[in-house]
């Protein structure tokens, strides 16, 4: 096998300095009623023609962008990925090193982390970020560990409007803690509604902008309930590339900010890897979980970079540690940055810019076609419009044609009527959507 | 034998992102619109461009690509990280994370259209089962420690669902740290336990704590020291006698594929890091990826979504599990990843797994023997795909494991693990990992019993190391004591 | 590290077996920690310290003391309530290895049970336990 360099010849010597007959004898320490009983049952190896026959066959019954019309957001994007973007995080002195804890020979990971580190800062308004989470989801929930860690309340209010899902992975972390969890609804215009939310004990109150609906939330509203309660403000989102337009969550009040990366330059993957952005104001950065990159001089006064704050972690801390993180979606971060480097100021604004752009002409038409939007708060590439009954049928017939008109909510959220989410990135062209449109109504 | 496997060389310096590029500078190009322009209302929208820089194309190509001539990967040389097989990632590998089927899928796609994705989760689950012994998997961990949170979670819910409450969870000294930290996450205590003098756990140590308060145990096999926990079958009985389960991590599974059913010796729940045994890149800290497994009567548990077989054959995603722990991540788990580890196993086939675990054990006992004399070993017991050596012998020159991991570089090689396990006094843990040939392992044993020389003829240079690097040491405690996270 | 010859326990001050030191005025104590127990740790990067007002018994956790690489526990050697916290660890923490009497001090406290100073050791039995 081309993996494995050793000849007959090297065995036979190394088992020879060893002192023992056969690679078996270095197995004796293994009992026999711990021994499989027979070999493992997997299919017969490949070689590398065999493999990409067996996975372009595989892949070949996914349909996948760009050959579909994507309609649809929800939490993974459909972005231009640069051909330089994979070109250098692909670079295998970036792809197969290892955590930086050797920094002289990892400065090139390091480095590239801090820039990430900073530019994402700047993004949402933090002071810290960290090396990166897994995804927005679990950088999220573990926000609201840190808030509870922080306050010493023991209760959260989550807002309904964020992610279904991110919504199921806190309840995930929450449930075995003890911690209670409150629902906070949302008003007719599609953003949270916190009056009446019961403010006791509460630790954080945490929202996502833009939500799940696409609708802006007004922040800064939400920093002063919380704030004045006592609470800390954990603002959240999925679509990254809102960033390149609107208000940073850290200059609306946000004091953790946990949202998911994957539109900066990571393709959809299926789900995965994301890219959990995860960052603080100051005084929460030694509850901050997850690795975190500064800046030192080493002995000869020349700039570098370290791993640092490491007593947070479970290597040192263990038990006590701020979470259990180890692996982290460093790489993703690397991707991001280049991403982010490609388009710069200009580019990420503009990039933006198009993508609000396209979706307003998508819900402009989709209106003059009898599906108004549900709700009035400003929404950035996505926003949900009320299909008349019967639109299922539709929308199943064009995905025949390669077209995913939207994603049906309705069992998320029971109180609308046949709401249907719809995305628009500049991925999508005017040419396409009239195409739609005219599907829907010739 | 030469030995002089790093020299010095060009190497470019490059200043921070935003020293580079210029105003008005911008690495993408536009096409014309062809929708009219719909301004955002004032008050969502930023007042200024985002504050990241301007650079072109080529500014960020040599940015990145003099910062990739700055690191170690194992493209470039052996990384002997004891507990991480840092072994060979292959870049048919990343072709086939590459396929646009694979990698251009949107999640929420209808189940017709990813049939190919969901074959893969499916297969990818039933060889993992079929490797480890065990009965079902949940491939969406994100991470060891994710699965191991998975593991935990799973564990609280068995236990609730009888309607128990335990408290504590018993770890051993070599656990770890991300052990008892997933313990903690569940509201476990752990409770530790000291290995015997074979550097194994002794199931009378483990009967002498566990009781009816103890939800179960979590260990590590081979453990940290790369040795075989062979009272593991007793341990476990032991456990499960009073009512207990037992959480097996499985990141040195590189040991024991073909070898070792980890679920014949009585493991209820265990995770495997994809990111090591299975060949995917580590990327300088992640995307990894940690699969939870579990015997039959705790799959109810998994997490969810899960991935089923509908009536008609085709697979489809299913939530329909009410006692299961629930979502981990956004949506189903690191899917790119899990191509990696499924093409490194259809390539290598079940002789090509149990090849892999022989030659990595034959590897780590080969520089066991060969180093022996020079660095103090602190078991007798045979180890499998790893070693440690304590600073024994260092000590007297008064020269640290630490400089021994510095100087290391100035030959060529990424340093073993230092310091962990904590039971071993300065412990190097070696792992070579299968990939590595002879005359690669000769040049780390040379690198090292040289460095063991210098440490009693020419102590300051182990102190000055590493010299050929393009930075010395760093100032940690500056780095920890005024934080410089942001530029 | 150093030898034990080499580090200085000053006579005024009592000691804990956990390594800090107390010096009483009158109803209040300093606390800080020895000169062996800031060899031990190295570095410090940052230390831990609970807010004025907050209650210890003797023996209990008041706060961490960190090193790049560990994590160690301060243990309360008097019980007592804290009146003033020695600020200027968080930017400098260096000086609890450069002047761990002096500038390096931690917590003042309001005794709870005065008498429990004379259960400390004075400077010579610390100095026989480290060499213990």
């Amino acid at each position: 096998m081309r993996y494995f360099p050793h000849t007959e010849e090297d065995i036979r010597r190394m088992l020879e300095e060893i002192g023992v007959d056969s690679i078996d004898a270095l197995f004796s320490g293994v009992p026999p009623d711990c021994r499989r009983s027979g070999a493992m049952h997997l299919p017969e190896a490949l070689c590398e023609w065999e493999l990409d026959r067996k996975m372009e066959e595989m892949a070949g019954q996914n349909a996948a962008a760009p050959s579909l019309t994507l309609l649809v957001g929800a939490g993974r994007y459909h972005h231009h990925i640069p051909a330089v973007v994979p070109a250098l995080a692909g670079r295998s002195e970036f792809l197969t090193a290892y955590t930086p804890y050797q920094p002289e020979i990892s400065q090139g990971t390091l480095q590239a982390i801090y820039e990430y580190q900073t530019l994402a800062a700047r993004l949402m308004g933090m002071d810290v970020v960290t090396a990166s989470h897994y995804d927005g989801a679990t950088a999220l929930a573990e926000s609201l560990l840190m808030a509870i860690r922080k306050t010493g309340r023991s209760s959260v209010v989550v807002s309904r409007t964020i992610h279904p899902h991110v919504r199921q992975v806190i309840q995930t972390y929450l449930k075995p803690t003890g911690y209670n969890l409150v629902e906070a609804g949302f008003t007719r215009e599609g953003t949270t509604d916190v009056t009446g939310i019961d403010w006791s004990n509460a630790a954080a109150l945490a929202v996502q902008s833009p939500n799940f609906f696409g609708c802006v939330e007004p922040l800064s509203r939400y920093a002063d309930a919380a704030h004045g309660a006592g609470a800390l403000l954990v603002a959240s989102f999925t679509e990254a590339l809102s960033l390149g337009v609107l208000k940073t969550p850290g200059s609306q009040g946000a004091d953790i900010v946990a949202g998911e990366g994957q539109s900066f330059g990571l393709p959809m993957g299926f789900g995965g890897p994301g890219l959990g952005m995860l960052g603080a104001r100051q005084e929460l950065v030694r509850t901050l979980p997850g690795r975190l990159i500064g800046k030192t001089r080493d002995r000869n006064g020349k700039p570098g970079f370290v791993l640092t704050l490491a007593t947070r972690e479970q290597h040192i801390r263990r038990e006590k540690a701020t979470s259990n993180i180890c692996s982290n979606n460093g790489h993703c971060a690397l991707t991001a940055a280049v991403y982010l480097a490609t388009l710069g100021a200009e580019g990420l604004a503009r990039t933006a810019r198009i993508n609000h752009n396209k979706a307003a002409y998508l819900a402009q038409r989709l209106q003059e076609i009898g599906m108004p939007l549900v709700f009035s708060a400003p929404f950035f590439n996505e926003f949900v419009v009320q299909a008349p009954p019967g639109f299922e049928a539709v929308r199943q017939a064009l995905m025949q044609k390669g077209i995913l008109a939207g994603l049906p909510i309705q069992t998320h959220y029971p109180e609308l009527d046949t709401p249907y989410l719809f995305c628009a990135t500049e991925t999508v062209t005017r040419e396409a959507i009239d195409r739609f449109l005219a599907e829907v109504k010739p | 034998m030469s030995i002089q496997t790093a020299a010095s060389g060009l190497s470019m310096n490059e200043p921070l992102l935003w020293e580079r590029g210029r105003s008005g500078r911008c690495g993408v190009d536009f096409p014309k619109d062809d929708v009219p322009d719909c301004p955002l209302p004032q008050d969502v929208t930023a007042s200024t461009a985002p504050d990241i820089p301007h650079l072109s194309e080529l500014d960020v190509v040599r940015h990145y690509t003099r910062l990739s001539t700055w690191n170690f990967g194992v493209d470039t040389g052996m990384y002997p990280l004891g507990s991480c097989t840092m072994k060979y990632n292959p870049k048919t590998n990343e072709r086939q994370a590459g396929l646009g089927g694979f990698a251009n899928l949107h999640p929420l796609v209808p189940e017709a259209w990813c049939q190919g994705a969901l074959r893969l989760m499916v297969e990818l689950e039933e060889d993992l089962c079929e490797i480890t012994g065990m009965d079902a998997a949940s491939l969406q961990p994100a991470a060891g420690a994710h699965g191991e949170l998975a593991g935990m979670l799973i564990l609280h819910a068995w236990l609730s669902h009888k309607g128990e409450t335990r408290h504590k969870i018993i770890i051993p000294d070599t656990a770890h740290g991300t052990n008892p930290a997933s313990a903690a996450l569940c509201g476990f205590r752990p409770v530790a336990v000291i290995s015997g003098p074979k550097g194994i756990l002794q199931a009378e140590t483990v009967r002498s704590v566990m009781d009816e308060d103890t939800a179960g145990i979590m260990i590590t096999n081979p453990n940290t020291l790369g040795l075989f926990e062979a009272e593991l079958p007793e341990i476990c009985r032991i456990v499960h006698e009073k009512g207990g389960l037992v959480y097996a991590d499985g990141a040195n599974m590189n040991a024991l594929m073909g070898i070792v059913g980890m679920g014949c010796i009585g493991v209820d729940v265990m995770h495997l890091n994809l990111h090591k045994t299975f060949s995917t890149p580590h990327g300088g800290g992640g995307p990894g990826a940690g699969p939870v497994l579990v015997k039959r009567f705790l799959e109810p548990f998994l997490p969810l979504p899960r991935v089923i077989r509908r009536e008609d054959g085709a697979f489809g995603l299913s939530e329909d599990f009410p006692l299961s722990i629930g979502r981990m991540v956004g949506f189903y788990g690191h899917f790119l990843v899990w191509v990696r580890a499924y093409s490194y196993i259809r390539s290598l086939g079940a002789d090509g797994l149990r090849q892999a675990s022989r030659l990595a054990v034959l590897n780590a006992n080969y520089i066991r023997a060969r180093l022996r004399d020079v660095y103090h070993l602190p078991y007798e017991t045979p180890c499998l795909h790893e070693c440690v050596f304590s600073d024994r012998h260092l000590l007297p020159y008064k020269v640290s494991t630490l400089d021994v991991a510095k100087r290391l570089m100035d030959y060529g090689f990424h340093p073993p693990t230092i310091y962990f396990p904590l039971v071993v006094h300065g412990s190097l843990m070696i792992e070579p990992t299968e990939t590595e040939g002879k005359e690669e392992l000769d040049r780390f044993v040379e690198a090292l019993r040289t460095i063991a020389e210098e440490a009693k003829g020419n102590p300051d240079m182990v102190h000055e190391a590493p010299c050929k690097t393009r930075v010395t040491r760093l100032d940690e405690v500056e780095a920890a004591r005024r934080p410089c996270l942001a530029g | 590290m150093k030898d034990i010859a080499e580090l200085r326990f000053p006579e005024n001050l009592r000691y804990a077996p956990d390594h800090e030191w107390a010096r009483r005025e009158a109803e209040e104590a300093v606390i800080g920690i020895s000169d062996y127990a800031q060899d031990q740790l190295g570095d410090v990067v940052y230390v831990e310290l609970p807010k004025v007002g907050a209650r210890f018994e003797k023996g209990e956790v008041f706060g961490t003391v960190e090193s790049v690489k560990a994590v160690s526990e301060l243990i309360a050697p008097l019980s007592g309530e804290v009146i003033a916290v020695n600020a200027t660890l968080e930017n400098t923490p260096d000086l609890v290895n450069s002047d761990p009497y002096g500038e390096g001090w931690m917590i003042r406290i309001r005794c709870a049970q005065p008498a429990q100073y004379d259960e400390l050791m004075a400077s010579d039995a610390y100095v026989a336990m480290l060499k213990g």
